[in-house]
């Protein structure tokens, strides 16, 4: 499927694109479809997402994996800090980038 | 006048000029290329694109009233040296800066010499103000008057 | 060292509110992010993975105890506890939220710093040797030099919108601990024959992704000409650098496109143009530039430590480095905790070694293109109590110019334009080597590591460089061999095909042990790889 990213313009925070507003949990991205250009260009014109892009990804389990390794980067936060990730606790969460 | 059709490149009017920083009455027609300019001896307005070499201009100094440097994109610094040269070779005619000329650059385009600005999208009067207001002192010695700190300190 | 007089913080004033109302004007919609990103970059704001990121600029690399401390403060307020050094001598911060930016360039202000033209198609951040003012070998202290020319190209108005980023360095000896040949103007202070000092100038060197090393262009530039001359060699560049190619716009490209010959000569005839001009400062202008950076009170002193304590041995010998007064040495911290992410301090670190700077090194640090942290004056008499200090706050890794000092970029942990993470592959080398014990068996050997062809963490002038590629979504390794910053300069070649995350682990070990084997008396891993060239390498990694 394809899902929308961007940076929140004032925080720079990385954000997903749920349907209806912007999240910072990827698990909370949907399926842009053939829409992610047009809610790109409004939510940017809005200025409350910076540089929007759409990018692939895949649902397993309810959890959405992007294709990409720099978006699961992104999705996550810095391997080798992960007191400063999504998911502090998880032990599993830098295999799960690479 | 240069009205020769193919020299005519569509460029700016007095009407286009948002800022103009001079007295004298503007150029009324539209200027030509550097290498229609170069090529007629009537022309009193030219237009220096990018990739122009403003030192070409130079020897006709004395006969020109109207230097347009073009801006197709503001990331594209070669203007600010076209006028700053120009004005080194004692240009004292209207430079005028056109296209995608943007309010934060309006402080080093009057820097390098620009004296009138005719921008592809107006600019707003107060960032105007403040863009020209903003600096209290300058590091380097350019095109306008403006004395440089290294000056100021050894007064 | 500097510092400003009323015009200079009249203009660092004067630039954080020009761009509190650009970011005012970017949130409010009236500028399109287009417009506004060069803005921002040009005050050191970048957008990367996972927030903005703030360069912040340190001048020559050259700061106080008071701007360090300025430093923690702004990684404690505004970032996530943290700040990264970087190969530029600067400083970044990776949580940075827009609305904060204009704040903390007010901050800066107030410590008399600023994150000005630390990016952007602009001249940059000006760096030079981190052991300038000590070193025991430099002709003159480089920074006077550095800062006329720092001054003369802030907000310069014809220079700000090159054909792409714009770095120069200025060194004052012949050991070249600046890379200065690779950047794409690089100074160095000589004197002539009739021993008056002056400039040579190397233009058109460079890193990325067409690593060159610059040529002499000129051998001797007065000092009296010096803004002149640099003024030139920047207008032929912004005259005919490409606008049409980012990968070919850097002056390297022109230079050698128009043959060095040709490009100085179009240099010489600007220069006797400009000359005329009068854009040069008096000299007293740089007379008065230089009176900041005289000598501190040296004090006659032990020379000697008592070395029966055999990690605080270690310590001296690896990590402090003469002086020009024999009482005192430079002393480096190293921030290459083994295991730890090169160049990265937390906010008590760099609290500490602001205190330790104001304690024992006359108030002054530099940050090393290395990515670590020099006390440029240290008493030797002190040296003990410094190292108790620093050891006690995991600040005392033992480990200058060996195989555990590794420079390396964020990488794709945190840069939007890596196609690799660099600091894992830094974790595990140092961790590898330190665990087995052989980095002492190694002595001087000069990893870096980056994360794409950016280059960012000098892959390129790396003994072993590695360089982090992306195939087909998968993180790979090339190493790279045989490359020098130091006044041998030279560019490392690829070996061959790359490695994944654990093999370029192995490689490194690898290539390590041909040296063990290989190696002559008193040669250094660049000194065999030089004598034996690259086909041992080649067969132990790939036969």
């Amino acid at each position: 499927m394809k899902i929308l990213t961007g940076n929140d313009l004032k925080t720079g925070a990385v954000v997903w694109w749920t349907g209806v507003d912007w999240s910072i949990h990827v698990d909370d991205a949907v399926d842009a479809g053939g829409e992610a250009d047009t809610v790109a260009a409004r939510e940017e014109a809005a200025r409350r997402v910076n540089v929007p892009y759409a990018i692939e990804a895949e649902r397993i389990d309810g959890k959405v994996r992007p294709a990409h390794i720099k978006d699961r980067v992104r999705a996550l936060g810095p391997t080798v800090r992960p007191d400063l990730t999504l998911k502090p606790a998880d032990p599993d969460a830098r295999d799960w980038v690479i | 006048m240069a009205d020769t059709g193919d020299s005519d490149i569509g460029g700016t009017s007095p009407d286009d000029v948002q800022l103009r920083f001079r007295e004298d009455e503007p150029v009324g027609h539209a200027a030509v290329t550097v290498d229609a300019f170069l090529d007629q001896s009537n022309a009193n307005a030219v237009r220096v694109e990018p990739g122009d070499d403003a030192r070409e201009l130079i020897p006709h100094l004395q006969r020109i009233a109207l230097v347009e440097v073009n801006f197709p994109a503001f990331g594209d610094g070669r203007g600010y040296s076209s006028a700053r040269i120009l004005r080194e070779a004692g240009y004292a005619g209207e430079l005028r800066a056109v296209g995608d000329v943007l309010v934060d650059q309006l402080a080093y385009m009057r820097r390098c010499g620009f004296d009138a600005f005719a921008p592809d999208a107006a600019l707003d009067p107060n960032d105007v103000e403040a863009a020209l207001a903003r600096w209290p002192h300058v590091y380097q010695e350019a095109a306008d008057a403006r004395q440089p700190i290294w000056a100021e300190r050894h007064a | 060292m500097y510092l400003y007089d009323q015009y200079d913080q009249a203009m660092v004033d004067a630039r954080v509110e020009e761009f509190r109302d650009q970011a005012r004007r970017r949130l409010e919609g009236k500028l399109s992010e287009d417009q506004f990103k060069p803005l921002r970059l040009m005050n050191g704001l970048y957008l990367q993975l996972h927030a903005y990121m703030l360069r912040v600029a340190i001048p020559y690399g050259t700061l106080n105890g008071r701007q360090m401390r300025a430093l923690a403060d702004i990684a404690e307020t505004y970032d996530r506890g943290y700040g990264h050094f970087t190969t530029r001598q600067n400083i970044q911060y990776n949580w940075i939220k827009l609305e904060d930016a204009a704040d903390i360039l007010a901050d800066l202000a107030e410590v008399e710093m600023h994150a000005i033209q630390t990016s952007g198609n602009c001249i940059r951040n000006i760096s030079s040797d981190h052991f300038a003012g000590a070193a025991a070998d430099e002709l003159v202290d480089p920074r006077p030099y550095a800062e006329l020319l720092r001054q003369w190209s802030s907000f310069h108005p014809e220079f700000s919108y090159l054909p792409r980023k714009f770095k120069i360095a200025v060194i004052a000896s012949e050991t070249d601990r600046a890379a200065m040949k690779l950047h794409d103007i690089g100074i160095r202070i000589v004197s002539n024959s009739e021993g008056e000092p002056g400039a040579a100038f190397y233009v058109g060197g460079g890193m990325g992704r067409t690593p060159m090393i610059a040529p002499c262009i000129r051998e001797f530039v007065p000092l009296d000409r010096l803004v002149t001359y640099a003024e030139a060699c920047l207008r032929v560049y912004n005259r005919y650098g490409r606008r049409d190619n980012k990968y070919k716009a850097r002056i390297k490209i022109l230079v050698h496109e128009l043959g060095a010959e040709e490009y100085t000569r179009q240099v010489e005839e600007e220069f006797a143009h400009l000359l005329e001009q009068g854009v040069e400062p008096p000299i007293a202008e740089l007379d008065r530039i230089r009176t900041y950076f005289a000598d501190p009170d040296f004090e006659d002193g032990p020379k000697s430590v008592d070395r029966s304590d055999p990690d605080f041995a270690l310590w001296v010998e690896r990590n402090t480095v003469r002086h020009k007064h024999d009482a005192y040495v430079s002393a480096v911290i190293s921030l290459k905790p083994v295991g730890g992410i090169p160049g990265d301090a937390s906010a008590e670190q760099m609290r500490l070694m602001a205190d330790l700077a104001e304690r024992y090194s006359f108030d002054e640090l530099r940050v090393m293109h290395t990515q670590n942290i020099v006390l440029p004056h240290v008493r030797i008499a002190d040296l003990h109590a410094l190292w108790s200090a620093l050891d006690e706050a995991g600040l005392g890794a033992p480990n200058l110019d060996t195989i555990e000092d590794i420079i390396a970029c964020p990488g794709l942990d945190y840069c939007s334009l890596a196609n690799a993470r660099s600091i894992p592959v830094a974790q595990r080398i140092s961790e590898r080597f330190a665990a087995k014990g052989r980095t002492a068996e190694l002595g001087e050997l000069k990893l870096k590591i980056s994360g794409c062809i950016n280059a960012c963490g000098h892959h390129h002038a790396g003994h072993i460089g590695i360089l982090g590629v992306d195939r087909k979504g998968v993180e790979n390794y090339q190493l790279l061999l045989g490359g020098s910053e130091a006044q041998d300069t030279a560019l490392a070649k690829i070996t061959g095909p790359g490695f994944d995350e654990d093999g370029i682990v192995d490689a490194v070990e690898t290539a390590a042990e041909v040296y063990l084997r290989e190696r002559e008396d008193g040669e250094r891993f660049l000194d065999t790889y030089r004598r034996i060239g690259m086909t041992p390498f080649k067969e132990a990694l790939y036969g």
